[in-house]
């Protein structure tokens, strides 16, 4: 150690993470690379409440009551709070498994599946539990080398595997998932009350006026005045498209809500239809189902993003390491590589996995993209949310 | 795979640290105050190789395998953890201590995730606020998590590191598995017992 001490910029967890999501704040904010449909978001509520603050609040609150701008007020920003906490927040990412663990697993495998004939493909990965009385099908993930948890899935716009996932969506720009569902929830419900709001107030300021003096008048002398009526109008077409489909949004989940489902269940149809297993999870009570979903525990986040990296691990090879210490030991890798446990091939192991079997290479993340244009591309439609999950 | 982990080992002494914060020797302290209800047994002179404290461990331990206990999902998507012994702590541990670890983990891990008055009284002011009180209040399941954390700790220093085990918080492992490290002494004279063989430990 030298005497001279100097001042040496800390490596914390964040920045060695595999997956891609994109950290601010030194960790504490964690999204997804896409964020340009959040910034949308984020224009359209401001922008419209700013216009609605600025243009009808002064006019309704003298003609009307006070408590009008003061309720609006307080709704946008619980709506803004909830955006950012969906937004911000880790969904509930689980972080992959260490070399060791990996090996572990393997081996279990290994062990289970017996002698397989050369030639002979080995069985998918699955492993069967027993939940409430119903056998339910733990599948194996082959990017994070875990048996994904009940109700987990693998978001491939995010490339991790999300506990209780629900959907990935783009206008809140972050997975949803066990952690943030309910900011979630709550950010629907208020931002389609706020709409509601907004829209009525609206009519109401048009309806106030007309009858005060004329419908859209405009005095040459006052010519804030005149601007009113379109920037009303502005809100009103805004409210009216939002309306729709936030309503809708907000009325799916709250009957997901009650039946303890995820989006990612019902498109999938997991739990519907005569042959199927029956929702292991609900309580078959609306109000337990409800209770549990948004005044449950607050649940932690089990992905470090704040914590040191340690000296050693970073001084011992020349590339950034992840927290995968042997397989940066003994391959030369880039930052987003895959662990080098040893793979058994089968028909579910991806195209790229394969030739790693071999040679036990490492693989970049650029093969990673190439294979994956298999996936579905996202979906803009009406209804704003993305379903995404790797075939895995 | 034993090659590649003991190629680590040098290196895994950091991992052993819980947080990143914590210095590398754990200290014996006389802990919070709360009794687990298990006192470490008089130590067996025929048990695998003897380690008096965690940092003897560190220093003349070199880790031979790790264990992972898995998840037991029979009872929905609440954290617990199987009972089931694993063979390779047969010869290092006592089955009746492993269960009684693991089962106090389970009461805890079921305490933070009850769902009931406490849990509703906490969601509803959260929400209520914007969930702006979450930057100022710790919230229930992060107080058992620290509950949890210290002991850990204190199973490493009385039961676990004597046996020349080694106990990782689940937190750190995203609340998959509890991974137990096995270590083998790598000095030869010292110990009253030879080293155990990771003959055992491999054998799949």
């Amino acid at each position: 150690m030298s005497a001279v001490m100097l001042p040496r910029k800390v490596t914390r967890k964040w920045e060695k993470l595999p997956g891609k999501n994109t950290f601010c704040c030194d960790g504490r904010v964690m999204m997804a690379r896409q964020k340009g449909v959040f910034y949308l978001t984020l224009f359209l509520i401001i922008g419209t409440c700013a216009l609605f603050f600025a243009f009808e609040c002064p006019y309704l609150a003298v003609h009307l009551s006070a408590a009008i701008p003061v309720f609006a007020v307080v709704l946008f920003l619980f709506v803004m709070a909830m955006l950012l906490r969906t937004s911000f927040s880790d969904p509930g990412v689980l972080p992959r498994a260490l070399p060791e663990e990996a090996n572990f697993i393997e081996m279990e495998i290994e062990a289970a599946n017996g002698n397989i004939q050369a030639g002979q493909r080995p069985p998918p990965r699955i492993r069967n539990v027993q939940i409430n009385n119903q056998i339910v099908k733990l599948k194996y993930c082959y990017t994070c080398k875990i048996f994904r948890p009940p109700r987990a899935s693998h978001c491939s716009i995010c490339d991790n595997c999300v506990d209780r996932f629900d959907h990935h969506c783009p206008w809140v720009g972050n997975c949803v998932g066990k952690r943030n569902y309910r900011y979630f929830y709550l950010f629907t419900l208020s931002l389609s009350l706020l709409t509601i709001y907004i829209f009525t107030f609206d009519i109401v300021h048009v309806a106030l006026r007309s009858v005060d003096s004329g419908f859209l008048n405009c005095d040459s002398g006052h010519c804030l005045v005149s601007l009113t009526p379109y920037c009303t109008v502005i809100e009103v077409l805004v409210c009216f498209f939002t309306l729709w489909s936030v309503v809708g949004l907000t009325g799916f989940h709250t009957y997901l809500i009650s039946l303890n489902q995820t989006t990612n269940e019902d498109i999938k149809g997991s739990w519907s239809g005569k042959n199927r297993v029956q929702n292991p999870y609900s309580h078959k009570n609306i109000m337990k189902n409800c209770c549990e979903v948004l005044c449950g525990p607050t649940y932690p986040s089990v992905l470090d993003r704040r914590g040191v990296m340690a000296e050693d691990s970073l001084s011992s090879t020349p590339s950034p390491p992840t927290s995968d210490v042997v397989a940066t030991k003994s391959n030369p890798v880039t930052p987003n590589t895959k662990t080098t446990a040893p793979l058994i091939p089968n028909e579910h192991t991806p195209d790229e996995a394969k030739p790693s079997i071999a040679a036990a290479a490492q693989k970049t993340t650029k093969e990673e993209k190439v294979s994956s244009p298999r996936d579905s591309g996202p979906k803009v439609s009406p209804a704003p949310i993305v379903v995404k999950e790797s075939a895995h | 795979m034993v090659k590649a982990v003991l190629a680590a080992a040098s290196t895994l002494t950091t991992q052993l640290v819980p947080t990143s914060r914590q210095p590398l020797c754990y200290c014996p302290t006389s802990g919070n105050g709360f009794s687990t209800g298990t006192d470490p047994p008089p130590s067996h002179g025929n048990m695998a190789t003897e380690f008096h404290n965690l940092q003897d461990l560190r220093h003349t331990a070199s880790l031979a395998t790790k264990v992972f206990i898995q998840r037991d999902y029979s009872e929905g998507t609440v954290c617990k953890f199987q009972t089931k012994f694993p063979a390779e702590l047969d010869s290092r541990i006592e089955r009746t201590l492993f269960e009684d670890t693991i089962k106090t983990l389970n009461n805890y891990y079921a305490e933070a995730e009850k769902i009931g008055g406490h849990s509703y009284l906490e969601g509803c002011l959260a929400c209520a606020s914007a969930y702006i009180i979450f930057l100022c209040m710790e919230t229930r399941y992060e107080k058992v998590l620290k509950k949890i954390s210290t002991y850990i700790q204190e199973q490493n220093e009385k039961i676990y590191a004597p046996r020349g085990l080694l106990i990782t918080d689940p937190i750190e492992r995203g609340m998959r598995v509890i991974e137990i490290s096995i270590f083998e002494d790598r000095s030869s004279s010292g110990s009253s017992s030879s080293g155990s063989s990771t003959s055992s430990s491999s054998a799949r």
